[in-house]
């Protein structure tokens, strides 16, 4: 297996550079992840509850012979909890930690498709009338006509 | 994976030379007339020297050189290795390690000034060297001589190995006069001649009254690449003038023996050295082995690891039908990997001697800065231990020497007192109990002062003063964090640091301490540690829904939680034989879903010398758990220390029965509490 660690973009991208991302259905919302973050995306696997655990990192799964944390943004972004569906997925993530980089799946209702974002469409993440802990997004942009979330992992995990 | 860094190579290997450096010249001190330490020390030295100036460590190579050199008179048994030399001798190593290892953050003035003490003490007077002959005798005097004839002739591959025969012949030339012959018999025309090739051969006639070793030393490192044939000259061919003068010695008995005989007596150091190399070979055997790198081990159980879990996959599967050749095949590898499993294991495993020998200089230097003369005694050293726990425990087992020196042994006036010898005593042991090892520090000093650690644990606000506890349980503030009943801090310790570094290393290992001390007779601190942090033999139950392993070297037995006990629903306690044991319903705990079996099981689990039963649904069997860390994203759970695999490929979580029993005691108070008001 190739434990070797994705080389991180660094935060503050070129204003013209196209951004790579993975767009995750989950719940009712549209969120566009970075590609380099996503180490690759699975069927569901069977999940193991860990009591004690906090409510956005409840259950660790087996992904070839490492165990690691399920997270569950629902929790975090205060959705309702949705049963899985045949197009359910888990979106490996290698994110970085205190420095560290760590393992983390996340439970997608359904995965659209790779594609790229433009700083273009970039929208300001309004201060108000949003009932989002504004710390786990970076921004909010545009595609296909819909508003789409580019969540900060970092700060949601941590 | 790149190549190595030959410097890096040196480095490693050179630290090896070092403990055994290290570990002779300490020998040395306890035992000043044993011949082979001396050579053992020689030998680390040569080899320091000689690899050093192979990798471009040139300050090393003269430094070792210089350091040799005021040795030899030790070797030559012209002095004996007394204290002042051996710590002179140790702290010339660390100069040499310094050099290696940092050479920027050392300076040749220190390395010049520990020369100046080593030839201080080697080099005293004129007495030394009156004293020489009374050594003498006891060499053979065959060996002395006035001189060799020697024929010397290399390999013709030699030059490939980097060896350079006129350094080496520069060498002999150091030892005496000489005279050298170059035989050109052999050069090939100039057509076939390989330039990388040593064709020469040579005749030395070496005036020098140097035994036969010291030629042997010159050609060490070369001895099996070629054919040295040394020959004493005789007595008349030694041309007087060239005899240094300081060497008068014992020639008369020497010298009606060999003018007679040269003949004879040469065959003589032939066949000692044939001897000498028979003697070599066991040893060769011994330490065949081959260096890997730590990650590739790592990343080696990692592979066997997931081969592990899919071999009990298959095995499943395998369970599941009617084909017998499948079932034939699924056993085969069930075998299979576990012996590769135990093997891997094996190769991971190193003896603690190697740990053990680290400390003897750290009491010896300990027991000179605090004027307590300590005898330190190690046993057990072939017990093996997984190479990162030797790792892990040198820093504990550091805190623990220190303290069993500075504050368990009493200073030599208090002991002389108490009728106790004047030595102090530190035995450091370890052995296999079942799937744990022990390992422990004792002291025969003073032993733990349990009313003076109460008292502070009570004015810190640990305990409430007058509460009922075990002297063991007080003894465990002494791994308190900032707990410390030492009135001053010294150098060494009395912070109250050292003892929670090693309670957090030891328990981060999944090992446990105990403390048992005899007032006025001294302190045993055991570590109790698992053999290996890779897998464990655990116990596989149901809880609810979920699976969980509890780690089998923490079960004591399973029995079924009687209707009795399950009728007393408000008393967490169970009658185990007489002893009360306080339980855990791990299904209330774990906030389980599912309907609760009719006949709960509960399992003893044992931490030192605590208790809990754990009550579960079903104990479904043992099961070889490969230990898979938690993410650092799971670092706030406690109740669990880490995840497995199961055979059907989901994961497992491992319980912390420690941990366990840290809440399990919380929940009893509680409830004492409860039934008190």
């Amino acid at each position: 297996m190739d434990q070797s660690v994705i080389e991180r973009k660094p935060e503050a991208q070129p204003a013209d550079a196209l951004m790579r991302v993975v767009m995750l259905g989950i719940g009712d919302e549209v969120f566009a992840l970075n590609t380099d973050l996503v180490r690759e995306i699975i069927d569901p696997v069977p999940v193991t509850r860990v009591a004690g655990a906090r409510p956005f990192l409840p259950s660790v799964v087996n992904v070839r012979g490492n165990v690691i944390p399920l997270a569950d943004l629902r929790v975090r972004f205060g959705m309702p909890k949705t049963e899985s569906t045949p197009d359910t997925r888990i979106v490996v993530l290698e994110i970085a930690i205190d420095g560290d980089p760590v393992l983390v799946g996340v439970v997608a209702d359904k995965v659209h498709e790779v594609t790229e974002i433009s700083p273009a469409d970039v929208q300001p993440t309004p201060r108000v009338g949003m009932h989002w802990n504004p710390e786990f997004i970076h921004f909010i942009t545009k595609w296909r006509e819909e508003f789409v979330i580019v969540p900060n992992m970092e700060r949601i995990l941590s | 994976m790149t190549t190595l860094d030959p410097a890096e190579v040196f480095r490693q290997e050179a630290s090896e030379l070092f403990d055994v450096l290290e570990g002779a010249l300490l020998d040395l001190g306890v035992r000043p007339d044993d011949k082979e330490l001396v050579d053992a020390a020689f030998r680390a030295l040569h080899t320091i020297k000689g690899s050093g100036a192979m990798f471009g460590f040139d300050a090393v190579a003269t430094f070792t050189h210089e350091f040799e050199t005021a040795f030899d008179r030790v070797r030559k048994g012209e002095i004996r290795p007394d204290q002042d030399l051996i710590s002179v001798a140790l702290a010339a190593k660390d100069y040499i390690r310094a050099l290696i290892e940092a050479p920027e953050s050392t300076d040749s003035i220190i390395g010049d000034a520990i020369l100046a003490d080593l030839y201080r003490l080697v080099k005293p007077d004129d007495q030394v060297a009156s004293q020489a002959p009374v050594a003498e005798p006891a060499v053979p005097t065959l060996e002395v001589r006035s001189g060799w004839q020697l024929h010397i002739e290399f390999d013709t591959d030699i030059l490939r190995n980097g060896s350079n025969p006129l350094d080496l012949l520069d060498d002999l030339g150091k030892l005496g006069p000489c005279f050298v012959v170059a035989l050109t018999d052999d050069v090939p025309f100039l057509d076939e001649l390989d330039p990388e090739h040593c064709f020469l051969k040579w005749d030395v006639t070496l005036h020098s009254a140097c035994e036969r070793d010291a030629i042997d030393d010159v050609f060490i490192f070369v001895q099996d690449e070629m054919k040295l044939v040394c020959e004493p000259l005789a007595l008349v061919d030694a041309a007087p003038p060239l005899v240094p003068l300081e060497m008068p010695i014992v020639e008369l008995p020497v010298a009606e023996a060999p003018a007679g005989n040269a003949g004879h007596a040469a065959p003589q150091p032939e066949r000692k050295r044939e001897e000498a190399r028979e003697a070599k070979r066991p040893d060769d055997k011994a330490n065949a082995t081959v260096r890997v790198q730590a990650e590739r081990l790592d990343e080696l159980m990692d592979r066997v690891g997931e081969l592990v879990i899919a071999q009990a996959r298959l095995s499943q599967l395998a369970s599941a039908t009617d084909d017998i050749s499948i079932k034939a095949i699924a056993e085969e590898i069930e075998r299979l990997a576990a012996s590769l499993r135990d093997t891997t294991m094996g190769a991971r495993m190193v003896p603690i001697g190697s740990l053990f020998g680290r400390f003897r200089r750290l009491v010896h230097d300990l027991s000179r800065d605090l004027g307590k003369p300590v005898e330190f005694v190690t046993t057990g050293e072939d017990t093996e231990l997984d190479k990162t726990m030797i790792e892990r425990l040198a820093d504990p087992l550091v805190h623990l020497i220190r303290n069993a020196i500075d504050h368990g042994i009493e200073t030599t006036e208090i002991r002389a007192a108490a009728g106790k010898t004047d030595i102090g005593r530190i035995e450091i042991a370890a052995t296999h109990a079942g799937a744990q090892v022990l390992v422990t520090v004792r002291d025969n000093g003073a032993g733990l002062n349990t009313a003076r650690i109460r008292a502070k644990a009570e004015e810190q606000g640990l305990i409430a003063p007058g509460a009922v506890m075990s002297d063991q349980d007080i003894h465990q503030f002494l791994f308190h964090p900032g707990f410390s009943t030492a009135q001053t801090i010294s150098a060494l310790s009395g912070r109250g640091v050292g003892m929670d570094v090693v309670k957090r290393t030891i328990e981060a290992m999944r090992g446990s301490i105990d403390t048992a001390t005899v007032p006025g007779n001294g302190t045993t601190v055991t570590l109790r540690l698992p053999l290996t942090l890779a897998i464990i033999e655990g116990l596989l139950i149901r809880v609810g829904e979920g699976r969980y392993i509890i780690p089998l070297s923490a079960v004591e037995e399973c029995a079924e939680l009687s209707v009795a006990d399950e009728r007393e629903r408000g008393r967490n306690f169970l009658n185990m034989r007489g002893d009360l044991v306080p339980f855990l319903r791990l299904r209330n705990l774990f906030d389980s879903d599912g309907e609760a079996d009719l006949h709960q099981k509960i399992i003893i689990a044992s931490a030192g010398e605590t208790r809990i039963g754990l009550v579960v649904d079903q104990i479904i069997g043992s099961h070889q758990s490969v230990i898979k860390s938690l993410s650092k994203l799971h670092s706030d759970v406690t109740m669990f220390s880490g995840a497995t695999i199961l055979g059907d490929g989901s994961a497992a979580l491992i319980l912390d029965v420690a941990q366990l029993i840290a809440t399990g005691q919380g929940l009893a108070e509680k409830q004492l509490v409860k039934e008190a008001a």
